[in-house]
């Protein structure tokens, strides 16, 4: 590492469990579109899951722990990203209302929220980095706002401005691209028949666009759609937006 | 007919096998989709507005009591009463007392959420009362023994077809060669057989959508009129509604208008609009003679005194439904409620009990488009969540699911042994997968794989692969 390198400024990076144990590649090209926006990227061995299954399913108790351990291994870092509007919320939104009247915590809590962001709006807004656009466009791909992300953190112009500033692929959008896919947690197993319905209507909406594949911010909703798509047969991708502004190298 | 909350999932079931359900609930979210979205347009201060509906229904609700007792005194001044109910077999019993007092036969009842809730037809069927609802899709409800399945549209899960075919069975006179194929012979058919009932009826039934302290005043919000015929033809004019419906001042009313007609159906304004204040005056033209409130509690003073008490803003526009993708999946009879969707999730529990609803707090993925669209701000999500901590904490949940969440809990609770569980994990489901990217069945994951392909992961973990690479 060069002393340059040293100097610039310091992102702590919170995977998420599902990019930790699934796709790994996606926390890679995360990192690399960090690193590409002028920060050092630094990976907490003390991170896992941030509590939100158990949070979503009334466990307050756990879903405390959770917020607390996240609160330390991210404690002291300048910004914290999260390649998740749904695991980022948890930190901007829930972690402070968790840990509120916990004396010890609460000021930490509330001080991590106001310092960690979702990806691509850290790297649209915070770092005000656009791709370059060096490749040819090339596909098409049609955007899902995530649920979290858009309602929780206002992630909806960011990924689109990404997107476009890259060059390609061609944005298609869809129709209700604001609508849930069904994933919610644990509510894709709770209430799988409600959850798959949800996430038919995402896929007609996705495929009447004919793009190539659909692109989220959050692995969540993607493995959800991904996995049902796969079922139906569809030849449609589901992509996270790290990895086509990455541009899939590394 | 009503279906029940505690048999949700065989509900759902049942509705997804409807295609003319689906059909209906499509249609719904679609134009109600574009119409919000062209009404909200044509107001630019319609966030302003929410704010300010907001304010106005968190102002009154902290002094209900005051709000209250005002509009109470109001009303005893201007020749009416004031009956306090606090649960529905008292209003139902206050209800029927006022209709054996006025020596009525007939009942003609305009659309109230809160007499479904305390099931007063059927109370007033029971006590002898030829009981009619007056709203077309209410009425052919009623014809059909169902239950509404939206607050303000309560018939959207019938077609125009099953319409003209309940009146077929219903009405004697008509003749059979008269065409129902038309929305409007529809509505025809209706009007001839419900404005006999206006003119026949004794009492008058209708709702409050607001009831204002300063004036004694209650105001419903209708597009078919007919809440003003029960309200006004009738000799004794009977107002059903819930205590958290009292706001301070007129001015208060007229804000909430703006924001209610706009998210319940799109419309600036809904067709009418009446404020209804005491009993006819020895001057007034025309009005009832006798002019009662019943005032239902039903378990909205413990929810008031608790930490949900927000669902009380409630104006009862029906957005949180309309824009609910679990709503458009399944349907308002799924829930087995008489409030279905997001606002049904959060009140059901309160009026009949956590144990024999507690699917439906969890029955959300949380998208949170609820609260997106709702004119007084409800935090909706937030209100099933303490449903389902309650639910947790009274066991009410799946053991498998509760056993499998402190699993997680437990493991994540330690990163390294999490992180090589999740390894050796993710590698049992790339030897299952056979080189292939995804499972399509796998032992105790049929909740996932019943329906939806597994993606197997990549192998390693990226936490332990960073490190690797970075050589740290």
């Amino acid at each position: 590492m060069t002393e340059t390198a040293r100097e610039r400024p310091t992102v702590g990076f919170f995977a998420t469990c599902l990019v930790d144990l699934f796709r790994p590649s996606v926390g890679f090209a995360a990192a690399r579109l960090i690193e590409r926006a002028g920060y050092r990227v630094e990976v907490p061995r003390a991170q896992s899951c941030c509590g939100q299954p158990s949070y979503n399913s009334g466990d307050r108790k756990a879903a405390r722990r959770g917020a607390r351990r996240a609160v330390a291994a991210f404690h002291g870092f300048e910004h914290v990203v999260v390649p998740s509007g749904s695991c980022g919320a948890m930190f901007v939104r829930h972690f402070p209302d968790l840990l509120a009247d916990d004396p010890e915590w609460a000021g930490k809590a509330a001080a991590l929220a106001g310092r960690t962001y979702e990806l691509v709006d850290f790297l649209a807004r915070v770092a005000g980095w656009r791709p370059e656009a060096a490749r040819p466009p090339s596909g098409s791909v049609t955007y899902h706002d995530s649920c979290s992300g858009l309602r929780e953190l206002g992630i909806r112009e960011q990924p689109r401005a990404l997107l476009a500033a890259a060059g390609g692929p061609e944005l298609r959008e869809m129709e209700g691209s604001d609508i849930c896919c069904g994933f919610g947690g644990t509510f894709c197993v709770k209430y799988p028949a409600i959850s798959e319905a949800m996430a038919d209507k995402k896929i007609d909406s996705i495929e009447a666009t004919g793009a190539d594949a659909v692109v989220g911010g959050d692995l969540g909703c993607l493995l959800h759609i991904e996995g049902r798509l796969s079922r139906r047969g569809s030849a449609v991708g589901a992509r996270h937006v790290a990895e086509i502004l990455d541009g899939g190298e590394g | 007919m009503q279906a029940d909350s505690a048999r949700f999932p065989e509900n759902v079931a049942a509705a997804r096998r409807d295609e003319t359900l689906l059909g209906a609930l499509h249609r719904l979210q679609r134009d109600a989709r574009a119409g919000r979205a062209e009404t909200v347009s044509k107001l630019p201060e319609f966030e302003a507005l929410r704010d300010a509906a907001r304010d106005i229904r968190n102002g009154a609700l902290a002094n209900l009591a005051g709000n209250l007792e005002r509009f109470e005194e109001n009303v005893v001044a201007n020749g009416g009463e004031v009956h306090w109910c606090r649960d529905a077999a008292e209003a139902c019993a206050a209800v029927a007392r006022i209709c054996r007092e006025a020596g009525a036969k007939t009942v003609a009842k305009g659309k109230s959420m809160v007499s479904e809730e305390i099931r007063l037809n059927a109370a007033l069927i029971d006590a002898g009362f030829d009981t009619v609802e007056t709203d077309l899709g209410e009425y052919v409800l009623q014809l059909r023994d169902e239950t509404p399945s939206h607050i303000v549209i309560p018939a959207i899960h019938l077609t125009k077809d099953q319409f003209a075919e309940t009146f077929r069975g219903a009405h004697d006179t008509l003749p059979e060669d008269r065409p129902l194929e038309e929305a409007r012979a529809i509505t025809d058919e209706a009007r001839g057989a419900l404005r006999d009932v206006f003119l026949r009826a004794d009492v008058g039934i209708t709702g409050a959508n607001f009831l204002i302290a300063e004036t004694g005043s209650v105001a419903i919000v209708t597009n078919e009129g007919n809440g003003d015929l029960a309200q006004s033809l009738p000799r004794t004019h009977v107002v059903v509604t819930g205590i958290e419906k009292a706001l301070g001042t007129v001015e208060e009313a007229l804000t909430l208008i703006r924001v209610l007609a706009r998210s319940a159906t799109g419309q600036e304004i809904s067709a009418y609009t009446t404020f209804a204040t005491g009993a006819k005056r020895a001057d007034d033209a025309a009005g009832p003679e006798n002019f009662h409130v019943v005032l239902v509690d039903n378990g909205r003073g413990d929810l008031l005194a608790g930490p949900k008490r927000e669902i009380l803003r409630c104006i009862r526009c029906g957005a949180c439904q309309t824009v609910c993708p679990v709503y458009g999946a399944v349907g308002g009879h799924a829930y087995g409620a008489v409030y279905a969707g997001p606002v049904g999730s959060v009140l059901t529990p309160a009026l009949s009990g956590l144990e024999k609803s507690k699917h439906l707090p969890e029955a959300s993925s949380f998208c949170g488009a609820c609260e997106g669209v709702c004119p007084v701000r409800i935090p909706l999500p937030r209100l099933l969540r303490m449903w389902r901590e309650d639910a947790f904490q009274a066991h009410l949940g799946p053991k498998v699911l509760r056993w499998g969440l402190f699993a997680w809990s437990t493991l994540t609770a330690w990163p390294w042994a999490y992180r090589t569980a999740g390894a050796i994990g993710g590698r049992m489901l790339r030897l299952m997968a056979m080189g292939r990217g995804r499972l399509t069945r796998l032992p105790f994951a049929g909740k996932w794989t019943g329906g939806r392909d597994l993606p197997v992961p990549e192998g390693g973990t990226f936490v332990g692969k960073w490190h690797r690479r970075r050589g740290k």
